[in-house]
């Protein structure tokens, strides 16, 4: 797996044995699996990520309390050769209610091989989300809202 | 979660710019040492600093945008790793 730097976007790639069509349907019905389940904006633990498989689709958490948060919205659909969604957190690791400043995802799936396929991964526009950075301020005090970026904080602190 | 001075020093800052004088002020702790808790937090992308005359000024990052980027990298790379598991630990799961 490699990761290279940019300003405002970030790239990450894996090549996986698996054919694209299996990496695809993989990906996108099994993210419940596959994203970390310690990123969470619900009061209550997350019973299941749900990735809604269609263009205006969402992705969203559910709790284990029945509560929801939709965090992404389905922007591309195109199996089994990419998918692209919103990416709809700010940097107070609240939900961005306007479009204009969430950044967005796009995962695209290529066969290497009839068994391999790369799976690029770009995560783009983040500075979109620095109009909302005062946000941080109130969000520093709450006990609830330390900042996305504070989790580096809290690492440098217990390491 | 770690050093709980450096916490509050890191809150003051962001809540409006500060002194190193002023924060030495305001916490039980030598100069030296509120000196020290600021380089950590500006090594780590927090806070920044600006000169005004003899004092040099702290204050939050203003876009943290760096530092937003660096925790979505890890969110992705642990989601890759994971991905990659899944998709090629069961096979018979998804055919």
């Amino acid at each position: 797996m490699t990761t290279q730097a940019q300003a405002t976007s970030l790239r990450s790639e894996i090549v996986v044995d698996a054919p694209v069509e299996r990496a695809f349907r993989v990906f996108t019905e099994q993210f419940d699996r596959i994203k970390p389940r310690e990123h969470n904006l619900l009061g209550a633990d997350i019973a299941e990520t749900v990735f809604e498989p269609r263009v205006g689709g969402a992705i969203y958490d559910r709790g284990v309390d029945g509560s929801e948060c939709r965090w992404a919205r389905v922007l591309a659909y195109e199996p089994p050769d990419r998918v692209v969604f919103s990416w709809d957190i700010g940097p107070t690791w609240q939900i961005e209610t306007d479009p204009g400043k969430a950044s967005e995802v796009e995962v695209r799936f290529v066969a290497e091989s009839p068994e391999r396929t790369r799976v690029e991964l770009e995560h783009r526009h983040i500075d979109r989300h620095g109009d909302g950075w005062e946000g941080v301020r109130e969000g520093v005090s709450a006990d609830q809202g330390w900042p996305l970026y504070l989790q580096r904080y809290a690492d440098l602190l217990t390491s | 979660m770690g050093d709980p001075t450096r916490r509050a020093i890191f809150e003051r800052v962001a809540s409006r710019p500060r002194a190193v004088g002023e924060l030495a002020n305001e916490f039980p702790v030598s100069r030296p040492a509120v000196s020290q808790h600021l380089k950590v937090l500006k090594d780590a992308g927090l806070v920044i600093s600006s000169r005004d005359g003899n004092r040099r000024i702290y204050q939050a990052d203003p876009r943290g945008v760096a530092a937003m980027r660096d925790q979505l990298d890890r969110f992705w790379s642990q989601a890759l790793a994971t991905f990659k598991e899944v998709v090629e630990q069961d096979p018979q799961e998804v055919s």
